[in-house]
């Protein structure tokens, strides 16, 4: 199936995979070939993607994913390949996203999305 | 009649004159060509946004519950406006003509009663503007620094655009740019973002959404406000440059028209001066 990462400023991956894993709003989820239609919000996490190249993994704050039967379209404001996810670039994330919740009236949403956020540095930091 | 030595003067200033004129050209040209790269760029996020956001919009509707930025305040009252005009001049037309469709727009606004708040982007609109309506100012973006817009840029704008409506303090919300379409031709936009506009037709595949489409929505509504903003940024960006490269094509031809011009005058003079020493001298052999 072929995925697409698109954000803002350009399109960031384009490539054919066998499967691609999303840290849905909701819990992860793996989208194959012959997926139903969905439309899923995604809480910040890695996306992967994993195809006969090789696999690619992306660390999303936001956006959503939109799943048909043959194809992934992210649409995610920043996502940063893993390779390139230091310690540093996730701290400015994480100020970034404490800054963003300051001014977002739903306190509960912002706190979770960022212990979500935490809990990547976390794992990244443990590779 | 001015004399050879103003007229190899002015001959001299209008030439270097040309070679401005030329250098930015050439620049905005290259300018122009990285502008429309990133507008092209950005162009696969803001088409597939604009799908999804249609496909909800026209799912959830605009009755009651649905979320503000999309159903509006209920009110239609406060009209804010923000208007996008670049940060440096010499680009022929290209801020006047956005001024020109904002004052239009002003104008109507206030015949029918409504107040009118004005947020600027970029300073030569802001400078045009302030005598008449320089008292609706609420605010002003500076992107005097800012090589090359980027995403953050338009988040902001759309941070404080939100804002201003979340605290009541707009209840409609209109960007003000100029669409790009070629090098000779930009065409002045205004785009209603807040309440935002969906084309329903564009809506199509049936989707199962997780979480519920209302959350989904409410997530993705001040996205696509930011990306709304985004666009009109990089098309303004675009323009900006195009409008710049023809005015300067222009200078630079002018200028050389100019030049023609005076070099045929230099030539006529020299002439005569030449003409009139030799029948002084003939004459005053003559005279002998």
């Amino acid at each position: 199936m072929q995925v697409d990462i698109v954000t803002p400023e350009r399109r960031l991956l384009s490539m054919a995979a066998t499967e691609v894993q999303i840290p849905g709003a909701e819990g992860d989820l793996t989208a194959m070939e012959g997926h139903s239609t969905a439309m899923v919000g995604l809480r910040p996490g890695i996306l992967r993607a994993n195809g006969a190249g090789g696999s690619k993994a992306y660390v999303v704050t936001g956006g959503f994913a939109e799943i048909n039967a043959t194809s992934v379209t992210v649409l995610a404001e920043q996502a940063i390949p893993v390779e390139e996810a230091t310690p540093a670039v996730m701290d400015k994330l994480l100020a970034d996203m404490s800054e963003a919740a300051a001014i977002n009236p739903n306190r509960d949403d912002a706190d979770k999305a960022f212990a979500d956020l935490a809990a990547v540095k976390a794992a990244l930091a443990g590779h | 009649m001015p004399s050879l030595k103003d007229l190899k003067n002015r001959i001299g200033s209008v030439k270097n004159t040309r070679k401005i004129t030329k250098a930015m050209q050439m620049v905005a040209a290259a300018k122009l060509r990285r502008a429309q790269d990133s507008a092209e760029a950005a162009r696969p996020y803001a088409e597939r946004m604009g799908v999804v956001m249609s496909a909800l919009a026209s799912s959830v509707g605009t009755g009651d519950g649905a979320p503000k930025l999309l159903a509006g305040s209920g009110a239609d009252k406060v009209h804010l406006l923000v208007i996008m005009t670049s940060e440096r001049g010499l680009c022929g037309g290209f801020n006047t003509t956005i001024v020109r469709l904002a004052r239009a727009k002003i104008a109507e606004l206030l015949a029918a009663g409504k107040t009118v708040k004005i947020l600027t982007v970029g300073k030569k609109g802001r400078e045009q503007m302030k005598r008449d309506y320089g008292q609706y100012y609420v605010g002003h973006v500076d992107l005097t620094a800012v090589k090359r817009v980027g995403y953050a840029d338009a988040l902001g704008i759309a941070r404080d655009v939100i804002a201003r409506f979340d605290h009541g303090e707009a209840d409609v919300v209109t960007l003000f740019y100029n669409r790009f379409q070629s090098v000779i031709s930009q065409v002045p936009t205004a785009q209603q973002v807040i309440p935002a506009v969906f084309d329903a037709a564009a809506a199509t595949a049936e989707y199962d959404y997780e979480p519920g489409e209302e959350a989904i929505l409410a997530d993705l509504l001040p996205r696509n406000v930011a990306t709304q903003v985004f666009t009109a940024l990089l098309e303004n960006a675009a323009s900006e440059q195009g409008a710049r490269m023809s005015a300067m094509d222009n200078a630079t031809r002018n200028a050389g028209d100019m030049i023609n011009k005076l070099t045929v005058v230099y030539n006529r003079s020299r002439q005569a001066a030449i003409t009139k020493e030799l029948i002084e001298i003939i004459s005053g052999a003559e005279a002998l």
